[in-house]
């Protein structure tokens, strides 16, 4: 399908009844399920707001990341609940990319245990829980009393700052790793080369087709950016007040 | 707190992908006004930092990250993917082939 082309001079931002709205010249900017588009945090506006001003001939949407967390937290478009979503976030423990260990090839195993066994080390003591790794194919087997401080934890946010966790999470594949950004220890550069890590050894192994490389990498840096931003723009103080973020 | 270097060096960083973003009048953005602001604010450009500018420094890195990744993301886009379908003469070629002519069409 063609490109829709920009079709508005000037964005600006105003506050409207549900909060700080967009216009793209007189128009006020909905949802796709057609909702006025507000959000609890002025910067988070202004950041969507830059979004729809560098557009340039044609909006590419692909781009415009803030943007659609916005409207998935409008939306909710899945129907979940809170605890749906704590739920399916903390579940990816199970399978978490930082716990999943190789054992062939031995410099990909040695890889794994230098970059991984410290950022798991970091979430144990940080949580005050057991996590551990494992080679076997059924993963490793995380204790229900881990699990259940993970949820305990993740309640704490608001139903907008979890839309962007369980965003990054799925991004990374890593309940780890996005509480490693989320909590400020890592930065989304570092998480997303502990993300990528295995494909990472593969590239410098085997080679690259380099624009494909670089491209993944450049998406996966840019989706988690936006992720993170959105968290801690929806948790901070100032914003949380606000009453779209009242459960 | 994850290491992010200079703090200067994040500001500056954000100038110049504003500046991609928004052209010559990116000091006329509310994204420029309210970075500058927070900036000074907090006094962030300078050495020890305390919680909540270690707080704020994160979030400027953070966006600096996602607006580099997007306009770096995007360029790549247009470079392999914008260009749309090949012609058949095209892909064609891309084998070694040459389409057959027919002057008097398919018919």
């Amino acid at each position: 399908p063609p490109e829709r082309k920009r079709f508005y001079q000037n964005v600006s931002i105003s506050q409207g009844e549900g909060g700080y709205e967009i216009n793209l010249d007189h128009r006020k900017l909905k949802t796709p399920q057609a909702k006025v588009f507000a959000v609890p945090s002025e910067a988070l506006a202004i950041a969507v707001a830059t979004e729809w001003d560098s557009q340039k001939d044609t909006i590419k949407f692909y781009t415009m990341h803030l943007t659609t967390l916005c409207n998935t937290a409008l939306d909710n478009p899945t129907q979940r609940n809170k605890m749906q979503l704590i739920r399916a976030a903390v579940k990816f423990l199970e399978t978490d990319t930082v716990c999943y260990r190789v054992e062939e090839p031995p410099a990909l195993a040695e890889l794994q245990k230098n970059e991984w066994d410290p950022i798991v080390a970091w979430a144990e003591k940080r949580y005050n829980v057991a996590i551990g790794s494992s080679t076997s194919i059924l993963g490793p087997n995380i204790p229900a009393s881990t699990k259940e401080t993970f949820v305990s934890h993740l309640a704490s946010y608001n139903m907008w700052a979890l839309q962007g966790i369980e965003y990054v999470i799925t991004q990374l594949k890593s309940l780890i790793l996005s509480m490693g950004l989320i909590d400020r220890h890592i930065t989304v550069e570092k998480a997303v080369l502990l993300s990528r890590l295995e494909e990472e050894y593969q590239i410098r192994r085997w080679g690259s087709v380099e624009w494909a490389h670089d491209y993944d990498l450049c998406e996966l840096r840019a989706r988690t950016a936006a992720g993170t931003l959105f968290v801690h723009l929806c948790s901070e103080s100032s914003t949380v007040k606000h009453k779209l973020l009242q459960d | 707190m994850a290491a992010l270097g200079s703090p200067l060096r994040t500001f500056r960083g954000l100038l110049r992908e504003l500046r991609h973003a928004s052209g010559r009048h990116y000091r006329e953005t509310p994204a420029y006004r309210h970075i500058a602001a927070a900036f000074r604010a907090h006094r962030v450009t300078s050495q020890k930092l305390c919680r909540a500018q270690q707080e704020l420094h994160f979030q400027a890195a953070t966006y600096l990250c996602l607006l580099r990744s997007v306009r770096e993301h995007a360029a790549l886009h247009q470079e392999y993917h914008g260009k749309g379908e090949r012609s058949p003469e095209e892909v064609a070629g891309l084998v070694g082939f040459r389409l057959p002519q027919q002057p008097g069409g398919k018919g």
